[in-house]
Formats: C-alpha cells, structure tokens, sequence
C-alpha cells in the first residue's frame, strides 16, 4: 500500500488548448534586482496568458528561481513592474497575503509545514485564509489528496513520507487554494531520481487540464512534452523565448546552443 | 542529624520551600507570556516593534536581578506607589513576582528566538506564499516548531528562575527559603553546616526533576524533519 497510481484516479482531461486564452495573467515588465553588487535580474520582461505553461529553463545561477520567487514576492525587487492578473503586486500586508493566496507555490524543498498532519497541511490555508469551515476543507483536501495518489498517507506527519510523496503534498496544498497560476520552483531537484516522474506526472496532468503554470526546472524531457513556452535564461537576462519544439531543435543564442549541447549530449 | 531534625521541627523550612515554588510558577507563567509577546515582536515585520523588543531584551538581560528587585520596592512601590494589596506579605510577593517577571522574560523570550533560527526558512515561506498572514504564520507554524526546539534553553531558564527566586528576599518576600536561612543561621550559628545542607538539598531536590522533565521533552518533542 505504499505507492498508489498518480493517474489512476485521474478521469479525461479535455484538450488543453481549448483553454488557451489571450488574458494575461502575469506581467513582469522592466524587473532589475540586486543582491548586493550582484545584478541577478536585469530589464526581465515576461508575459503568461491564462492557461499557458511556460517553463523557465537556464544555467545554475541565471536567476530563473529569482524571477519564479518575485512573482508573489517572496523576493523583493528593485525596480519595475509585476502585474498578476491586471493588479499590481502589492508592497506589504494583508493586500500581498490575498494575492498570494491567488498564486500557489511549489518549492525545491517541498516546506510542508512540520508540525501539522498531511491533511492539516492542506487545510490550514483554505481554513484560515478562505474561512472555509473544516468539514468541507477536508472534503476538499481528500479530493485533492486522492488526485495526487497520497490519500492513504493523510493522517501521517510529513517526515514519514518519501520525497516525492512530499511534493506531491505540496502540489495538493498549493491546489487547495484554488490559484490563478502555479509557481514551481525546481519542484523535481531534490528528488531521488526514482521519484521525479511521479510529481511530474502530477504537473503533466495539471497542465493537461488548463492551469497556468511557470515551472523553472532542469528536467528537459518535461519542458518539451508540457511546456507551451520555453524562456531560456543566462545571467539575469531572458536570452530567448520560443516553442519547446523550436527552441530544443534550432535554439537561436549561442549561449542557448551551449547550454543545451552541455544538458542533451549524455 | 539531630541537627537537621531538630531545625526541621522548629522552622517551616518546606513552607520557605513553598514560597519559593510559588514565586516561581506565577513567574514563569507570566514571563512565558511575555516573552511570547517579546518574540513575536522580535520577528514581526514592522521594525518599531522589532527595536523595542530587542531595546527590552538588551537591557533586561543586563540588570543585576537584585537591582530591579530593589527597584520593585523602593521605586515601583514606595515612589510610583504601585501595589498590589494592603496586606504586606500578599503585596510584596507579587512585587517580586512582576521583578521575577520582567528580568525572566528577556531570557525566555531569547531562548525561543533560538528555538525559531532552528525553523527552517522554508517554513514561513510556504506559509506566506499560501497567504497567511504574519499572525497565522507565526501561531500555527513558526512557534509551535520552535517551542520544541527551545525546550531545553527554556528548561535552563526556568531553572534559574527557581534559583533565582531567592533574590525575592531583596524585595521583602521575607517567609522565602534564603530569607528563612539567614533567620536560622543567626540563631544557630553551631548549626551552620546543617542549615546550609538542608538548603542546598532542598534547591538539588527541586532542581533535578526539571533537568529530567527537559530532557524528557525535547526528545519527545523533537520536530522529525
């Protein structure tokens, strides 16, 4: 009983491309930020409609989890403009905490929160945030569990889960919102290779059914199966941008081409 | 040992013991809440409530214990007539206690901050990108991960307040355990090994069991990451 399906109780996606929409969801326009005397983001200039997923893909160090981060602001920038779903992204305060309550977050690290159960974990938030009461927040919660293939594990702390388990936990809490888009921030990197495909099944078949998504991952294979987009970055600076298909088979930056015969060749 | 028997059935010498057990759980009640209050302060994001706790902590960390006892007499009683009852005795002891209180506090509320710097970053970080806000974050997340990481500091601070209770002496708390020994040791001056044995044992005897109890706890309580 220790493994379930990911997909087993997932049902028919309708085609993802019906919903594709020209409503623009997140808007970086003009970002710069620095730590320090280091330039991490320079002039970033981004723009995912509803519906689309794009994935960030990029040397270690380019600032591609710098720029997931700044999304809802868990880093601060220095100059320009971030834009969620036509609101601009507030400075502080209770004004932030309901927008990100909008965009839901996957961390490298997965972060449940130690000391609740798998299903506290992901009904504290609509609990707390939504006001739901708990009974449905559970429902809820079970559901989603259900649909990641960890229901079984509800009642355990998060330490006695595997990795991949973990993230896919995480996945479910950050659904339990009901978000706008999702952030992944190299959901897959502190995996034992054995458990990547399971947590990214579970953002292939989120990505079949319509979410917004910004992944910033390595794994390649990902990008060209589930990505609509793919924003290559080196230094701070977005290089390129293109369709999976385009960019893997005729990437146009030499920094692309390096980085990519760098990754591809083994 | 006739000694020891002897000042035992002549002094109340488990009542002295009693004050002083008193003193300290009213003290650690109230310096926990405190210092809740002054970490809570401490990690808060507005930066005004960040200096006054740290300005608390620096200056309560660094008075003598027996000088903010003397001030609880001589100036919070006697100047600004704080008080907390007519009854000498009654008002004394809760003058001592607020003194307790007040220097206790600095350090419980150190004592969770190192409890918090054992929270991983990631913690408050999933909590806020899920839009809790900084009271929810701190209530259901970061605190109760970090009592179970300050349990031990916490024992060894509440360990001192046990012992430090003595110093209510300087506050007129006059039926403690240390006020009571100086009585005895000038009316028995021959038994002055003795009274100080029976002291000392009683402090080890009341002592060990929390060492034991905190150690207990922070293996039970250990957050499995």
């Amino acid at each position: 009983m220790k493994e379930e399906s990911v997909s087993s109780t997932h049902s028919g996606s309708e085609p993802r491309k019906d919903s594709l929409s020209n409503k623009l969801l997140v808007e970086l326009s003009h970002v710069e930020k620095h730590y320090g005397r280091l330039h991490v983001l320079k002039d970033i200039n981004l723009q995912v409609h509803q519906g689309e997923v794009l994935v960030v893909v990029g040397p270690s160090g380019s600032g591609k989890s710098t720029m997931c981060r700044t999304i809802n602001r868990l880093e601060s920038i220095d100059s320009g403009v971030i834009r969620i779903d036509g609101q601009l992204l507030p400075e502080e305060g209770k004004d932030l905490a309901r927008l990100r309550a909008e965009v839901g977050m996957v961390f490298q690290s997965f972060n449940l929160f130690a000391n609740k159960t798998i299903l506290e974990n992901v009904t504290l938030a609509p609990i707390k945030v939504r006001h739901m009461d708990k009974k449905e927040a559970e429902d809820l919660a079970m559901d989603l569990l259900t649909r990641v293939g960890v229901q079984s594990q509800a009642s355990k702390m998060p330490s006695q889960l595997s990795g991949g388990q973990q993230q896919r936990v995480a996945i479910a809490r950050a659904l339990a919102m009901k978000p706008k888009i999702m952030l992944f921030d190299e959901p897959t990197s502190a995996l034992d290779p054995e458990m990547v495909n399971e947590v990214l099944d579970v953002m292939i078949e989120l990505a079949q059914e319509g979410m917004t998504m910004i992944c910033v991952t390595h794994e390649m294979g990902f990008a060209r199966k589930a990505a609509d987009r793919i924003t290559f970055m080196a230094d701070g600076r977005i290089l390129e941008e293109g369709k999976p298909d385009e960019f893997f088979d005729h990437p146009k930056s030499e920094r692309a081409r390096e980085f990519l015969s760098k990754i591809l060749t083994h | 040992m006739n000694d020891v028997l002897q000042l035992f059935s002549q002094y109340d010498i488990p009542g002295a013991f009693l004050v002083n057990i008193e003193l300290t759980l009213w003290s650690a009640l109230f310096s926990m809440i405190l210092g809740i209050v002054l970490v809570v302060m401490r990690i808060s994001p507005v930066s005004s409530l960040r200096t006054v706790s740290a300005a608390y902590v620096a200056l309560f960390q660094n008075l003598p214990l027996t000088i903010i006892m003397v001030f609880m007499v001589l100036g919070a009683f006697a100047q600004l007539k704080l008080s907390f009852s007519n009854q000498f005795d009654v008002n004394f002891f809760w003058l001592a206690v607020v003194g307790l209180t007040l220097y206790t506090a600095a350090f419980v509320c150190e004592s969770l901050r190192s409890g918090i710097n054992t929270v991983p970053l990631g913690q408050a970080e999933a909590a806020r990108a899920l839009g809790l806000s900084f009271s929810e974050s701190a209530f259901q997340i970061i605190l109760p991960q970090a009592f179970r990481g300050s349990v031990a500091p916490l024992g060894n601070t509440f360990i001192a307040l046990l012992k430090n209770s003595t110093v209510a002496a300087a506050a007129s708390v006059a039926t403690e355990s240390s006020s009571l020994m100086s009585e005895m040791i000038e009316y028995h001056a021959n038994s002055i090994v003795a009274i100080f044995f029976i002291f000392a044992m009683g402090y080890v005897i009341l002592i060990l069991p929390i060492g034991a109890l905190t150690t207990f706890l922070s293996n039970k309580l250990a957050v499995r990451r």
